[in-house]
């Protein structure tokens, strides 16, 4: 299979304009005539089908929770990147690209980041219009804060709610072409088999979630904006319905699967307290413009933090990292504060954990200002743990946020199965192998707002679509596959319920394919996962029917999925024989124990084809080429 | 420290089906939240074969606004500010006995034990809870600017996380703070003016649609909010429909008529 990326010839900075006007367009008039599902309502996907709403076409819309308004993205505290320039100090679309590119370590495509950048700025003009209560300075205008991996301020931010404002805007534009009828919301349904009909995704079929019904959907176009899969790691920074069901299934059928071991470590999040833990909460990057990490200087130093002198104190990035300091990007602070730990020095009764201090803002600024600026996160760490980050430096460690792999897909998002378009963190298209801290939300409301509406048409307008029936034979055969599944899942009736088999697929994640990984580790915990998913299919308890409300066979689906992608990306892992980005092999660093790439061999996105259940997958390689950012060793010193 | 509780917890099918209060002892940790302590519950459950108690959730960090039920009366429970995901059980005590229900309201119809349908709030926004600006078309951003102290009290409106709190403890059911933080947030904003008067009258006609009651200034509502949304921007609303429907005329027909 040759991967065809599609990227327009021409000076970068004309790319996508060259590319906007070699596609085709729908006649007003026959928007209406194509249906095109999106199945999520993120920002990726509730942008997206507004807008196609918006622009006429006919969608129906899936969410799996009660509301379109309750997708994953609500959570996004932090803020939003755009090359606005509004501070005057210095960012620009290039630079905005070049930081991305460089934070990424290297291994995203050049097009799509510079495109990303430029399309950034119609994003802050885009939400503002639609009533985000932004932060704002005193003569009106909008503010920023400064987020990991760059030297400008270029965040926007309202509170730490920005993904929840942001998504709400969304929402209420959604709702809106509800309300025109030209978008039908399906809420509490769950997306279980992808249909393809002639090699082209023509349709879905669903579970509604409170009647256990299943639906076929059929359609022109399907549009899967279903978010990450850091839950494969059963703890993590994602919400607890996050799955990778839908990419997955899709794979299945045929789309290709690119960098799945490309996960994010996010280096501020509160640590676990126990073994029943169900989440990790992450306290926002933006944290680190006025917090100060450090741990003590000694090993083994038990002394309460107040008491630890100045001297005493070892902060390590200020130290490691002069001219980015607390801001380097989050797979380099990670992998710095692992480092500590790992040396003796963590903080807290397991150790593992480092300081997170306001004290000097404070003083600096004022407990008002501090509270201003991070007030909600401060009382979310206070009901969480019981401390007052006011008098108490905050303890922290690092937990998986975000997953940079996803489905592959070219410049125009759309997958190797043709008329798939994938969006948002769903896909693998933008952040290499480490995103930047506020760019994910830019990614995901570029993709709904402005690319996806302009090259879905273009497929619309090329592709002839024959017409397809219920009764076809491809649609039968994917409700015959999901319906299996189903019944499979609940007459096994073993012992162990599928929390409990996740939880344990997940602990082999996190230590052999966390924060650190290697080749030997790698291929046990792939050996391991073998077993634990033959024991998952002969020993999970699944109680209750298939015919009603049943979150235990939500999760035992979707824990399915999760045993079966961790193992690629277990192998995907350790197919890449050097470090880059949030993938760090042990074996491949340098002298000070930073990330080292090998660019001769492994200068590629790794796109894996899918061959049958028990059979090995194929990796096919995308060549990636630098030709504005120049491939060096990354640097933050 | 361990705990020993009695849990009551409200146990019912379907929404035809009828319900009932079924009582489970339970272990719990003081670190754990109060989902955490389900899951323990649901999986011992699960262990003998039972149906797990069913429940919303999802971010389980209180920005989602998926999960929310009653304890002991209280919506989301003891802690002011609080989802119930967010609420710890150091907050509670060794011994102590605790009734789960779901919200109780007709415009919330049970689905599943303390799951309830909350359709009717996306009907509240779909009726006119937005500002109609399509992809494009935007101005700059910096072009209109809006006074911080506006921009600021729109984001504690703005804030409101639809879980339906308000409208379990309001003795009237009543959805006003819901329905006042939406028109609140967007009546604050000058890009929110052109719509200001038709979205609270169309909202408000929703309202009067679905199953909600009226306000009558109890406070209920206030007490139990997550997000501490005022009761304050209540007046804002009555005050904007008032005004809505004095005005209010018919539109003119647009276009080739
Ligand atoms: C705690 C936290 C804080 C963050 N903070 C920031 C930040 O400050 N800045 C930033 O840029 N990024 C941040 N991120 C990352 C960012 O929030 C996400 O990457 C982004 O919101 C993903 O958006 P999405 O639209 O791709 O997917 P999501 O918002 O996850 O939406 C997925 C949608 O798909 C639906 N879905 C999934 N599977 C199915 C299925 N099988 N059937 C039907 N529907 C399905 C869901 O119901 C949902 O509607 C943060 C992430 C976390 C976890
Ligand atoms: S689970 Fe999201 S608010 Fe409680």
């Amino acid at each position: 299979m040759k991967l065809d990326s599609r990227i327009p010839s021409g000076p970068i900075q004309q790319k996508w304009d060259k590319c906007k006007f070699d596609m085709k367009l729908v006649n007003p008039a026959n928007k209406r005539k194509h249906t095109i599902i999106v199945v999520g309502s993120g920002l990726a996907g509730g942008a997206a089908a507004a807008s196609l709403g918006e622009l006429g076409y006919n969608v129906k819309c899936f969410c799996f929770q009660d509301s379109p308004r309750r997708a994953h993205s609500i959570a996004a505290q932090g803020g939003i990147n755009a090359a606005k320039n509004y501070q005057n100090d210095g960012d620009s679309v290039y630079r905005l690209f070049y930081d991305t590119v460089k934070g990424g370590d290297f291994r995203a495509r050049e097009a799509n980041v510079y495109r990303l950048a430029q399309i950034s700025v119609n994003i802050i003009d885009q939400c503002a219009a639609q009533g985000v209560p932004f932060a704002r300075e005193y003569g009106g205008l909008l503010a920023n804060r400064s987020f990991g991996g760059a030297q400008v301020s270029r965040t926007f931010y309202a509170r730490g709610q920005t993904g929840q404002q942001l998504l709400l805007g969304c929402y209420q534009a959604l709702e809106r072409q509800v309300s025109t009828g030209r978008v039908k919301m399906y809420a509490r349904t769950e997306m279980l088999e992808l249909i393809v009909i002639d090699g082209k995704a023509r349709g879905i079929v669903t579970r509604d979630l409170v009647t256990g019904a299943m639906e076929t959907h059929l359609a022109d176009t399907v549009v899967l904006a279903t978010g990450g899969y850091g839950n494969v790691f059963y703890l993590s920074t994602n919400a607890k319905g996050s799955n990778t069901t839908a990419i997955w299934r899709a794979h299945k059928k045929g789309a290709l699967f690119a960098n799945p071991c490309f996960t994010q470590i996010h280096p501020t999040c509160i640590p676990v307290s126990g073994d029943y833990q169900s989440k990790l909460t992450l306290m926002s990057e933006s944290l680190r413009n006025d917090g100060r990490i450090w741990v003590p200087r000694e090993k083994g130093d038990k002394r309460k933090a107040d008491q630890i002198p100045e001297a005493g104190r070892d902060y390590y990035l200020e130290r490691r990292y002069p001219s980015f300091g607390n801001l380097v990007p989050r797979d380099v602070a990670s992998r710095a504060a692992k480092a500590v730990c790992d040396e003796g020095r963590g903080v807290g009764e397991t150790g593992l954990g480092v300081y997170l201090d306001f004290s000097d803002s404070i003083r600096r600024l004022g407990q008002n200002v501090i509270a201003e600026r991070y007030g909600n996160l401060f009382e979310m760490y206070e009901r969480i743990t019981g401390d007052d980050p006011y008098r108490v430096p905050m303890r922290i460690f690092p937990a998986i946020h975000y997953t940079m792999g996803g489905l592959w897909v070219d410049y125009r998002l759309m997958s190797t199965i043709p008329g798939l378009f994938v969006l948002g963190e769903a896909n693998f298209s933008d952040h290499g192998a480490n995103r930047l801290g506020a760019s994910a939300l830019m990614q995901g409301l570029a993709d709904g707002y402005f690319v996806l509406p302009y090259t879905v048409g273009d497929y619309l307008a090329n592709t002839k679509l024959e017409k397809v029936g219920a009764d076809h034979t491809e649609v039968k055969r994917a409700e015959q596959e999901a319906s299996a599944q189903i019944e499979k899942l609940l007459a096994i009736k073993g012992k162990r319920s599928a929390d409990s088999l996740h939880r344990e697929a997940g602990k082999l994640m996190w230590e052999y394919c966390g924060m650190a990984r290697n080749a030997k580790g790698l291929e046990y915990a792939e050996g391991k996962l073998a077993e634990l998913t033959e024991e998952f299919w002969r020993n999970v308890s699944v109680p209750g029917s298939g015919q009603e409300l049943n979150q235990s066979l939500e999760k035992a689906g979707r824990v399915a999925d999760f045993l079966e992608l961790a193992q690629l990306m277990c192998r995907d892992a350790r197919e890449r024989n050097e470090s880059c980005g949030g993938h760090f092999r042990e074996e491949f660093q340098t002298p000070e124990g930073e990330a080292m790439r090998n660019d001769d061999e492994y200068c590629y996105a790794a796109a894996w084809q899918w061959q049958g259940k028990g059979k090995a997958h194929v990796l096919h390689k995308e060549p990636l080429a630098f030709e504005h950012v120049h491939l060096t060793q990354r640097s933050y010193k | 420290m361990e705990m020993n509780l009695t849990l009551h917890v409200w146990r019912q099918a379907s929404a035809s089906a009828s319900g009932k209060l079924v009582a489970y002892k339970i272990r719990a940790n003081e670190h754990m939240s109060f989902l955490e302590m389900l899951d323990v519950l649901n999986e011992e459950l699960t262990g003998r074969g039972e149906d797990p108690v069913a429940f919303d959730h999802d971010c389980r960090e209180g920005i989602c606004g998926s999960c929310g039920f009653m304890i002991n009366g209280i919506a989301h429970g003891p802690l002011p500010g609080t989802t119930v995901c967010q609420l710890h059980m150091r907050h509670f005590k060794n011994g102590d006995e605790l009734w789960l229900e779901p919200w109780r309201a007709a415009a919330f119809p049970v689905v599943k034990d303390l799951v309830v349908d909350r359709g009717a709030f996306d009907r509240l926004i779909s009726a006119g809870g937005y500002i109609s600006v399509a992809p494009g078309s935007a101005p700059d951003a910096n072009a209109v600017p809006v006074p911080k102290k506006d921009a600021d009290l729109a984001m504690d409106a703005a804030q409101c996380i639809g879980c339906g709190a308000c409208v379990a403890a309001c003795p009237n059911a009543s959805a006003s703070l819901f329905l006042s933080a939406k028109v609140s947030h967007l009546g604050l904003l000058p890009q929110g003016q052109p719509e200001r008067l038709e979205r609270v009258r169309k909202m408000v006609a929703q309202a009067n649609g679905e199953m909600f009651g009226s306000c009558t200034n109890i406070g209920e509502c206030e007490a139990v909010c997550p997000k501490h949304i005022r009761i304050e921007f209540i007046a804002r609303l009555n005050r904007d429909y008032l005004k809505a429907s004095w005005l209010y005329r018919k539109e003119a027909a647009s276009g080739g008529e």
